[in-house]
């Protein structure tokens, strides 16, 4: 018998439910505040990460010590997923059906996203900005309640497709590409931009496995192909690595390096500075290590938000710079809305961005969506290794 | 004998009584949280027939839920198989690995073969990304699979069909685990466990009951797993890391090492310490977000030092305090 009443409860509950919904209101938004959730990776593997999510909530906190957006203070609930994909279900329903967010912003990974995207589209709850660089977030048709951020890895190989099609276009190209997701997105953009020459051009192609120790052979089976111009999409270990076997190779080309490795620090001095000369890297934001921008507005304007709210650590921290960008992003779809917080609405907003510039992005560049764009920030700059820094060089290109 | 069995009794048809009621009194996300408890329930199940009853130990059986997940999506989704065929299929196919890699791991003893072992958790997740296999395993990309709804036209919603799904499981299978740890073969079991050599001058046939132990122990991680994938919707190399297999190990021990029952303990464990850990974190100020994974293992030794048996030890004690002194 109780069995069967609370059968009952629940029909008669989740009957109530559906007549709240009908009414629209938002669920996470009252008239003084707004839910915003995330997931994150703050233990485990990719922990490293776990900047981005303590760098919003100081951002946002600050929103709130000035006052809010349109009247309203900014809840952010970020949890813990371990970035492990179970996790992230779990607690992405936690947020929507507990904590009772009006969306999710910027949760991090390209799997833990991909196993709550079906989820949060079947319940037309937003996912805002996500934080990884898979083209497969950029898919309005088919999801329209989630949109993408980061640069993607794609815009990035067209931008150097273009670059050797405008510079060399007899070239003969070889490429280095880890094989998952990040280099094969790689490739797929190079051949892209490169159109129908792809064939002609690409003369050698090699993949390793991060398991591999070491890389040296595919870069003697490149050089070997007489290509004179090197694409490495490679993350920082397997990039230090190319780089100094290409150099006492005799490579004499041009070398492209993918842009998750351009760390003087932990990539280029590895590799050593004099064989990292002539290196090329696109970029969409501003260095805070690099010596140029010391006295830029923007960059004061983040030194300022660390002294007061992180510590140094964060300043120099290229993922915490990244932070800074995302939440200012959230913040001016926020303003857009104005006083009509409906999950349809913010959505609209967050593909309805304007030429959006921020402090930390490279000067001219525009963040800009549509209803048919769901990729942020298609920019870059091109830059050049010149022994002790990057030099930007160019135009900003769009890929 | 038998009055003193009684507490053990009511206490199990207390926790089925409460498992049954859960789906009704509960919202969606609690069920999932719910199905998760019993699909690790499962897997700690299997796990502790082989190292609790058998002392075979193994850091690898997050690569055997990986089977069983990874069948049971491409099975689904790529092959049409009906879902609750898949389950089976899947996890038949965990006991063929379990019961092969039995095979080497009957030349491991103690140390070696966790070692061995913990060589298939490391491996695992690199495999499921290897490019050969793209085309059934999406790479790193991984694979979705569709919300599984009740059949007959069973009024219930997608969330408790799927946990009544792994409670009938659970239920099953820890009644199976407990008659083959009652009969001759687990006597068998134990005896390798504890006096190898005289149980082999007794007549146990130490390969063969070694091996389907190991058999047995992957086809209940192949179930767990399998319902995993059903339950998340999603499988991917990052679902089945090194953590896993760590995590299923910390379960039987904090749930009491050989204990059948414990393993509820050791799910609830894996499943809500680390939540915990993320929420106490937090009253730690702000920048103390790095701290969830110092909290968890702060966690955990407090839990073996009050509860060195486990959950199960500590609960026998007080049992037979409360009866000694009656």
């Amino acid at each position: 018998m109780i069995t069967r009443r609370s059968l009952l409860q629940s029909a008669a509950a989740a009957a109530a439910f559906a007549a709240g919904a009908a009414r629209a209101e938002t669920p996470g938004v009252t008239d003084t505040e707004i839910k915003i959730g995330q997931t994150m990776p703050y233990s485990g593997p990719a922990s490293a990460y776990g900047v981005i999510g303590r760098t919003e909530a100081a951002y946002f906190k600050m929103i709130n010590e000035q006052g809010g957006v349109n009247g309203r203070r900014i809840d952010f609930v970020s949890l813990d997923d371990g970035y492990s994909p179970p996790r992230t279900v779990e607690q992405a329903r936690r947020l929507v059906e507990d904590e009772k967010v009006a969306f999710l912003f910027n949760t991090l990974g390209t799997a833990p996203n991909l196993a709550i995207r079906q989820y949060l589209n079947d319940n037309k709850v937003p996912q805002l900005f996500v934080s990884t660089g898979a083209s497969v977030f950029s898919d309005p048709a088919h999801f329209p309640w989630t949109i993408g951020y980061n640069p993607n890895y794609q815009t990035e190989a067209r931008i150097y497709g273009k670059h050797i099609l405008a510079t060399r276009p007899d070239g003969r190209i070889a490429v280095l590409f880890q094989n998952d997701g990040f280099g094969k997105e790689y490739l797929i953009g190079l051949k892209d931009a490169l159109g129908d020459r792809a064939g002609a051009m690409i003369v050698k192609e090699a993949s390793y496995e991060t398991s591999e120790p070491t890389i040296d052979s595919q870069v003697v089976s490149l050089q070997g192909s007489g290509a004179d111009i090197l694409v490495i999409a490679a993350t920082p270990k397997f990039a230090a690595q190319a780089i100094r076997k290409s150099y006492d190779l005799g490579w004499s080309g041009v070398r492209y390096l993918s842009n998750v490795s351009p760390s003087v620090a932990t990539v280029l001095k590895p590799a050593g500075l004099e064989k990292s000369k002539g290196l090329i890297t696109a970029y969409y934001g501003k260095d805070p290590t690099d010596a140029r921008w010391k006295d830029d507005p923007g960059m004061k304007q983040w030194q300022a938000f660390c002294d007061k709210y992180l510590s140094h650590a964060e300043f120099v921290d290229a993922n915490a710079a990244y932070a800074f960008s995302a939440a200012g992003t959230m913040l001016q779809t926020l303003k857009q809305c104005g006083a009509d917080l409906s999950r349809d609405n913010v959505m609209k907003q967050a593909a309805g961005i304007r030429d959006l510039e921020l402090p930390l992005l490279l000067p001219g560049m525009r963040i800009a969506t549509s209803p048919t764009n769901f990729s942020p920030i298609r920019q870059m700059q091109l830059a050049t290794f010149d022994g002790q820094s990057w030099q930007l060089f160019g135009e900003l290109s769009t890929g | 004998m038998s009055r003193v069995a009684q507490p053990g009794t009511i206490l199990r048809l207390a926790v089925l009584a409460a498992a049954l009621a859960f789906p009704f009194a509960a919202s969606g996300y609690h069920l999932y949280q719910g199905a998760q408890v019993l699909i690790f329930a499962i897997a700690l199940l299997g796990l502790n027939l082989l190292t609790g009853v058998n002392g075979q130990i193994s850091l690898g059986h997050g690569a055997f839920f990986a089977i069983g997940g990874y069948g049971a999506a491409i099975l689904t989704a790529k092959l049409g198989v009906p879902y609750l065929l898949a389950v089976p299929l899947a996890s038949l196919v965990c006991f063929g690995a379990g019961f092969l890699f039995g095979f080497p791991a009957l030349r491991f003893g103690g140390l070696y073969l966790a070692l061995a072992t913990f060589a298939l958790a490391v491996a695992t997740p690199q495999i499921l990304a290897y490019k050969g296999f793209d085309f059934l395993t999406g790479g790193s990309s991984g694979v979705s699979l569709a919300k599984p709804h009740a059949p007959f036209a069973l009024p219930l919603t997608t969330d408790q069909w799927l946990y009544c799904l792994c409670l009938l499981c659970a239920a099953v299978l820890y009644w199976a685990a407990r008659n083959l740890v009652e009969s001759r073969v687990g006597r068998a079991l134990v005896a390798l466990r504890d006096q190898p050599i005289a149980a082999e001058a007794m007549g146990v046939n130490a390969a063969l009951y070694k091996t389907t132990c190991f058999g047995v122990s992957a086809l209940y991680a192949g179930v767990a797993g399998a319902l995993s994938a059903l339950a998340v919707g999603f499988v991917s190399p990052e679902s089945f890391g090194l953590s896993l297999s760590l995590s299923f190990l910390v379960g039987i021990v904090v749930g009491g090492l050989g204990s059948l029952g414990g393993v509820l303990f050791g799910a609830l464990f894996i499943e809500f310490v680390p939540n915990l850990a993320d929420q106490l974190s937090v009253t730690f100020g702000e920048s103390a977000k790095a701290l969830p994974g110092a909290i968890y293992g702060g966690l955990l030794i407090l839990a073996m030092a009050v509860m060195p048996g486990g959950v199960a030890g500590a609960l026998e004690a007080a049992m037979r305090r409360v009866s000694r002194k009656k």
